[in-house]
C-alpha cells in the first residue's frame, strides 16, 4: 500500500525536525560536556549534574518555580472550567461578550503589558511582592488557555447526555461531577499541563511581580546567563527539556486511553 | 389487497388497561399550553390528556413542536402558559430529576465513560437504594431487553440496536409512570426498526406502562400506537386511533399526512342520511362519509389509492366510475401503483396487490382504463 516516500517528503520533514530539535538536542549534548568552555568538546562527563545539585540558590529557584506552577495552574484550571462552563452552557447573558473577550486578553495581551498592569496594581494595593504574587500574576495569565481548551470541548459535548443524568434523577451539581466532568477530563487535564507549563517557563511577568526570596527558576537562569553561559545551565535546562517531554508522553497516551471512551461513530445496523 | 384494518391499530390488549377506548385512569393532562422561542409558538394552547397504560403517539412533520411537548412533560421546557398535570399535580415547577417520568432520548445519550451495567444502574443509583436491589433490577432489565452478557461493554462497543436496547433499558429500570420516547427508532436502518417496532409494543403490553412516543414516521405511529396526535404547527389537528386516523381524516392535512391520498375538489350538490352527492371535475359522485358538509360546501374527497379498483372493462353501475388512460406504472413488488389520467385531465393514484405472478400484466402503459370506487370508500372533507 504504500509507495514510498518522496524525496521531497523526506527533505521536508528532516528539515522540520532539525529546525525543532537541532537547538535543543546541542543543548543536551553539551550539558555532558567535561569542559568548562560551552563551546569546547572535551568529551563526556555529568560533572555539571553534580555541581547543579550542590548549587543551592538554583535548587532553591527550581522549588520556587514549582510550587508556583501548581498552585497557579491549579486554580487557573478551576476558574477557566468554570468561565468555559459559563460561556457555553449559559447562553446569552448580559455582558457575556465583554466577558469572554476579558478572559481572552491576556492571551493576546503582550507580556510586558500584562506584567507591568499587575505590577502597578500590587504597588498601588500595596501588597508586598514576593511568592503570592508571582502565583496571582500566573493565574491571570494561564486562565484563558484553560478556558479555550475546555470550552472547545464543551462544544463538542452532546447537551442531551446531561439531560440524560438529570432525567435519571440526578440534581444539576451532581450530573456535573459524575457525567460533565469525566467526560470532559482530558481537556481539564490538558489545560492544567499548558498551565503549569506556561508558569514554568516565564520570564516577563514573573520577574515584574516577583519579590525578595521568590526568585523563580527562568529568573534565576537568565540573571546567570547574562554573565555568561555555564555549562550547569545547560544541565538544568536538560532537566526541564527532560521534565517536559515526560510530561508530553504521559498527557498524549492518557488522552489517547480516554480516547476509546468516546463514542465510535453509530454503525447503523450493525448487530 | 392492503387494507388500513390489516396494516395499522393493534390488537385490543388483556385485561383491558387503558386502550384505544381511553378507559383507563386519566395520567398526564396538558392545559392549554403554549411555549414560545424567541417570539413564535412552538407549541400554542394545546390541550391534550393522556391515560394510564395508554401508547400514545405523537406524530407530526418536523418542527411542528412535539419534541417541545414531551420536553416540558419531561422537564427541560416550561410551558409559557398553561399547565401539565401528572396524577392530577401540577408538575410545572418540578425539577427533571424529581418527575416520575423518564425520557429516551433521540440520540439515547448513553453515558460513553460508563459501560452498559453502570448505565443502567445510574437512575437506581440516584434513588439511594441498596445496592443488592440495585443489582436484581439492573439485571432484570438487562434480561427485558435481552442484553444479557453484554453488560461489561462500554456504549462504544455496541451496535447501534444495541445501544437503543440499553437506553430503553436505562429508563424502564426506573419504573416511571411515564416513559417519553423522542424518535426511538429513528437511527436504526429498516429491518431493525421492524423488529424493534413490536419489541417495543410487546414490552409495553407487558409492562403495562404509558409510553409516549415522538415521531414523524407515520408507519410507525400506525402500528405502536393506540391513539395518535397528528401535530402542525404547534396544535393538535386531530387525535383518534390508527385506524381512525387514515380512514377519518378531519381535514385534508391530515388526510395528505398520513398516507397516500387522492384529493378530488368538488362542491356538494345535496347531502342527506346516505351521503353527499358532489359535483367534481371527474363527474358527479356519491361518498357516504359526509361528515357536516352541506349543499353548496365546496369540499374535498379523500380517497387512498388501495380503495379504487381499476379495470378494463366499464363496471356496471355507472356510480363512481371515472374513465382515464393509465399514464405511469410504479412497479412496488407487492403491490403496484396505477397513475391514471382522467379524461378530464385530473391525474389519479390507484394501488392494487399483486397477487399473482404476472409478468405480462393486463393493464399496461396507455391503456384506456376505469377506476371505480364503492361509496364508503372515501371520506368527505370540509375542512
Amino acid at each position: 500500500m504504500r509507495r514510498g516516500a518522496s524525496w521531497f517528503s523526506i527533505a521536508a520533514i528532516g528539515l522540520g525536525l532539525a529546525f525543532l530539535y537541532l537547538p535543543i538536542a546541542i543543548l543536551v549534548i553539551y550539558s555532558f560536556n567535561a569542559s568548562r568552555l560551552v563551546t569546547v568538546w572535551a568529551g563526556w562527563s555529568t560533572r555539571w549534574y553534580v555541581e547543579l545539585f550542590h548549587d543551592q540558590a538554583m535548587l532553591d529557584a527550581a522549588w520556587i518555580s514549582l510550587r508556583v506552577g501548581l498552585l497557579s495552574a491549579t486554580v487557573a484550571t478551576i476558574l477557566g472550567t468554570l468561565a468555559a462552563l459559563a460561556l457555553v452552557r449559559m447562553g446569552r447573558f448580559r455582558g457575556r461578550l465583554l466577558f469572554s473577550g476579558m478572559i481572552y486578553a491576556p492571551l493576546i495581551l503582550p507580556e510586558v503589558i500584562t506584567g507591568l498592569s499587575l505590577l502597578l496594581l500590587f504597588v498601588a494595593a500595596s501588597i508586598d511582592r514576593g511568592f503570592w504574587t508571582i502565583v496571582i500574576a500566573h493565574i491571570t495569565l494561564t486562565v484563558g488557555f484553560v478556558t479555550v481548551i475546555v470550552q472547545a470541548r464543551l462544544l463538542g459535548f452532546d447537551r442531551s447526555i446531561e439531560e440524560a443524568a438529570m432525567d435519571l434523577g440526578a440534581p444539576p451539581v451532581k450530573t456535573f461531577f459524575t457525567i460533565t466532568l469525566p467526560l470532559i477530563a482530558p481537556a481539564v487535564a490538558a489545560g492544567w499541563m499548558l498551565a503549569f507549563a506556561l508558569s514554568l517557563d516565564d520570564l516577563v511577568i514573573a520577574s515584574f511581580t516577583t519579590g525578595p526570596g521568590a526568585t523563580t527558576l527562568p529568573i534565576r537562569i537568565y540573571s546567570e546567563v547574562r554573565l555568561g553561559v555555564k555549562p550547569e545551565i545547560n544541565a538544568i535546562c536538560t532537566i526541564m527539556v527532560a521534565v517536559v517531554a515526560i510530561g508530553v508522553i504521559a498527557a498524549s497516551l492518557l488522552s489517547k486511553l480516554r480516547g476509546e471512551d468516546r463514542p465510535a461513530m453509530p454503525v447503523p445496523g450493525a448487530i | 389487497m392492503r387494507t388500513a384494518e390489516a396494516n395499522s391499530g393493534r390488537r385490543p390488549k388483556a385485561g383491558g388497561s387503558g386502550g384505544a377506548s381511553g378507559s383507563g385512569r386519566l395520567l398526564v393532562r396538558f392545559e392549554a399550553v403554549t411555549k414560545r422561542f424567541s417570539g413564535s409558538a412552538a407549541v400554542e394552547r394545546l390541550s391534550l390528556d393522556i391515560h394510564e397504560g395508554e401508547f400514545f403517539a405523537l406524530l407530526g412533520p418536523s418542527g411542528c413542536g412535539k419534541t417541545t411537548l414531551l420536553r416540558m412533560l419531561a422537564g427541560f421546557e416550561t410551558p409559557d402558559e398553561g399547565r401539565i398535570l401528572l396524577d392530577g399535580k401540577d408538575i410545572s415547577g418540578v425539577p427533571p430529576y424529581r418527575r416520575p417520568v423518564n425520557m429516551m432520548f433521540q440520540s439515547y445519550a448513553l453515558f460513553p465513560h460508563l459501560n452498559v451495567e453502570h448505565n443502567i444502574a445510574f437512575g437506581l443509583k440516584q434513588e439511594s437504594l441498596p445496592k443488592a436491589e440495585i443489582a436484581a433490577r439492573v439485571k432484570e432489565a438487562l434480561a427485558l431487553v435481552r442484553l444479557e452478557g453484554l453488560q461489561h461493554r462500554k456504549p462504544h462497543q455496541l451496535s447501534g440496536g444495541q445501544r437503543q436496547r440499553v437506553a430503553l433499558a436505562r429508563c424502564l429500570v426506573k419504573r416511571p409512570r411515564v416513559l417519553l420516547l423522542d424518535e426511538p427508532l429513528a437511527a436504526l436502518d429498516r429491518r431493525l426498526r421492524e423488529d424493534t417496532r413490536f419489541e417495543l409494543v410487546d414490552l409495553q403490553a407487558k409492562l403495562g406502562l404509558t409510553f409516549i412516543i415522538v415521531t414523524h414516521d407515520q408507519e410507525e405511529a400506525m402500528s405502536l400506537a393506540d391513539r395518535i396526535g397528528v401535530m402542525d404547527h404547534g396544535r393538535l389537528v386531530q387525535v383518534a386511533t390508527p385506524p381512525e386516523i387514515y380512514e377519518q381524516p378531519n381535514s385534508r392535512w391530515v388526510a395528505q399526512f398520513v398516507g397516500d391520498v387522492n384529493m378530488i375538489e368538488g362542491k356538494v350538490v345535496s347531502a342527506g342520511a346516505d351521503g353527499a352527492l358532489i359535483d367534481s371535475a371527474v363527474g358527479r359522485l356519491r361518498v357516504k362519509q359526509a361528515g357536516d358538509a352541506k349543499a353548496g360546501d365546496m369540499v374535498a374527497i379523500a380517497l387512498r389509492p388501495e380503495k379504487l379498483r381499476i379495470s378494463c372493462e366499464q363496471p356496471a353501475s355507472e356510480e363512481n366510475r371515472i374513465a382515464g388512460q393509465v399514464w405511469d406504472i410504479g412497479y412496488l413488488g407487492d403491490m403496484s401503483v396505477y397513475q391514471v389520467k382522467t379524461d378530464a385531465g385530473v391525474t389519479i393514484k390507484a394501488s392494487t396487490a399483486n397477487m399473482t405472478r404476472l409478468i405480462e400484466r393486463p393493464i399496461t402503459w396507455d391503456d384506456r382504463v376505469w377506476l371505480s370506487f364503492d361509496a364508503d370508500a372515501g371520506v368527505v372533507l370540509t375542512r
